[in-house]
């Protein structure tokens, strides 16, 4: 078929489908399938031929062609998930949230008041209220790690969910966790290439907050 | 009682599948070497205009690849039986996609730069076993996908070792009939992992050349062959270093050597700077589009491609394990 010709029966058919893809809810299994196959088609097709033009404008002109064609595929693609996600979703398990925030609230609240029971103590024992948050957050932290290497913090963890994650005994716990499992792998390319695969971003993002709240400080004042 | 197994590990093939078509994409590196005016398309970069990643790239280029040899004799996805893919990447993520795309029944495969020939072998018994009439068997591999995943950063600036080889950017596709006149397969050796102790993930060839050899020596007992027999011994992809060590190896046993090549070694000249020359599931996937090309041409009528897979894990190298190697052989002629 000369070029011209193909490049019009092309056009024409992907018109076509624009009115078949619009109506794509309401189209018989038969005729989505055909859908697809046209699809297929008539990529290969433009796709050999622009393989194949002699010159830039020609192999620009089949390529845009090319690219209309994906963009239908892709639409066709959006279209089943929404069929389908329609069929699944009343089959879906519900998330227990409200049980799940009750729990976090009591388990994270009780890392909190085990804290300011430290604080406290140590502060009794005569140090500042400075020095005794470091002492705090050394003890936390050290027990957060010990629990991990125990294999006592993953469980309160999977009980717990957000209220044993926040408390910086989480913290803690995403950095050990990560030194056991990759310890396997070496000390350089396992253990200190992911030490902070959980807790990088922790760390990242967090320094960049601080910076923006200390510029936010800095013009308030 | 076997009828069509011979020897240890050899295959044969009575009802001769048929190479009906195959295709090739490849990057802009690729498009440069030697080989350039065999590929059906040549990418003008890395990441091509409107992809959001190397993975996407690869993707298309093995999709590519799949549709253009389709395209060529005229033949839709729904016309072929059974679809083989392979490529470098966790979870095989460019084959899967694929073969989303096409909805042919799918196979996937791992076996690094041994994908195609694996292919080939599984394509060619379903073909031969009356399981089918048309299987298509795609590989690809992509540079920095593969470095990425394999060794480090694409961008990070180390200096790669001379026994490094470069991983292809690149998709070929083979459509296989199960008759027809052309170029057939007649047979098939089925490797073993070969693993001679090579831990170091910047010299495969060395850690693949045993597999190779394994495999081409297990063919000719298997087949009462002489190395001779062949006009061409293609391996993809030793590199110029495992070339040489299987030349080696061959010599050593008292066997000639001058018929035997690799892929790698083909796909890029000296001057493109990749040390010892291509590797990754899409260098043997598209040089052998220019030998069967060849082939036609009739400079050679019987070959013996050899695929060679280095099947390396970052983390079972980081754990101190050693590369197991693994050669899959399929036997070609050109009855035309």
């Amino acid at each position: 078929m000369p070029d011209k010709l193909l490049e019009e029966d092309i056009r024409d058919r992907l018109q076509k489908r624009v009115v078949l893809l619009a109506n794509y809810q309401s189209l018989d299994q038969e005729a989505k399938n055909n859908l697809q196959k046209e699809l297929q088609a008539d990529h290969q097709k433009v796709l050999l031929e622009e393989t194949q033009s002699p010159d830039e404008n020609e192999k620009e002109k089949w390529r845009q062609l090319r690219l209309e064609i994906e963009a239908q595929n892709q639409e066709m693609m959006s279209e089943e998930k929404v069929v389908y996600q329609k069929l699944v979703k009343p089959l879906l398990p519900k998330q227990t949230v409200v049980k799940n925030t009750i729990i976090a609230f009591v388990v994270g609240g009780l890392i909190c008041v085990i804290g300011q029971a430290i604080t406290n103590t140590v502060i009794s024992l005569g140090l500042g209220t400075k020095e005794a948050g470091t002492v705090t957050s050394a003890i936390l932290v050290f027990s957060g790690a010990l629990l991990t290497g125990l294999g006592i913090y993953d469980e309160i963890g999977r009980f717990a969910g957000a209220g044993s994650i926040v408390p910086i005994t989480g913290f803690a716990n995403s950095i050990v966790s990560s030194a056991l499992e990759f310890k396997r792998e070496g000390y350089v390319y396992g253990v200190g290439a992911h030490l902070f695969t959980i807790a990088g971003p922790v760390l990242v993002y967090g320094t960049v907050i601080s910076v923006f709240i200390g510029v936010i400080y800095y013009l308030l004042r | 009682m076997l009828t069509k197994k011979v020897g240890k590990q050899t295959l044969q093939f009575p009802n001769t599948p048929v190479v009906k078509s195959w295709a090739s994409a490849v990057g802009p590196k690729e498009g440069e070497g030697p080989l350039g005016q065999y590929f059906d398309l040549i990418l003008d970069n890395n990441l091509d205009k409107g992809d959001k990643s190397w993975e996407a790239t690869e993707q298309k280029l093995m999709q590519h690849s799949l549709e253009i040899a389709l395209e060529k004799v005229k033949l839709q996805p729904q016309d072929v039986d059974y679809f083989f893919a392979g490529d470098l990447l966790n979870q095989i993520i460019t084959a899967n996609f694929t073969a989303r795309f096409f909805g042919i029944p799918f196979f996937g495969l791992y076996g690094a730069c041994s994908t195609l020939s694996e292919g080939m072998v599984l394509a060619s018994i379903l073909l031969d076993g009356g399981y089918a009439q048309r299987v298509g068997v795609s590989a690809s591999s992509h540079h920095d996908t593969a470095e990425r995943q394999l060794r480090f950063p694409t961008e990070m600036g180390t200096q790669r070792p001379m026994t490094g080889q470069w991983t292809v950017t690149g998709g070929g596709s083979y459509i296989l009939e199960n008759q027809g006149q052309g170029i057939v397969i007649t047979g098939a050796t089925v490797g073993k992992i070969v693993d001679k102790g090579s831990s170091n993930n910047n010299d495969m060839g060395t850690a693949m050349a045993p597999a190779a050899f394994d495999t081409l020596k297990t063919h000719l007992e298997d087949l009462g062959k002489q190395i001779t027999d062949y006009d061409l011994i293609i391996t993809g992809d030793l590199g110029s270093l495992g070339l040489n060590v299987l030349k080696e190896l061959l010599a050593r046993d008292g066997y000639p050597t001058d018929n035997v090549s690799d892929c790698g070694v083909l796909i890029y000249s000296p001057e493109q700077d990749t040390h010892c020359g291509g590797s990754g599931c899409g260098c043997s996937a598209v040089v052998m589009n220019y030998i069967l090309q060849g082939m036609l041409e009739k400079k050679y009528r019987k070959i013996f491609f050899i695929g060679t897979g280095a099947l390396l894990s970052p983390t079972s190298n980081f754990q101190g394990e050693t590369i197991p190697c693994i050669g899959h052989g399929v036997a070609l002629e050109y009855n035309g």
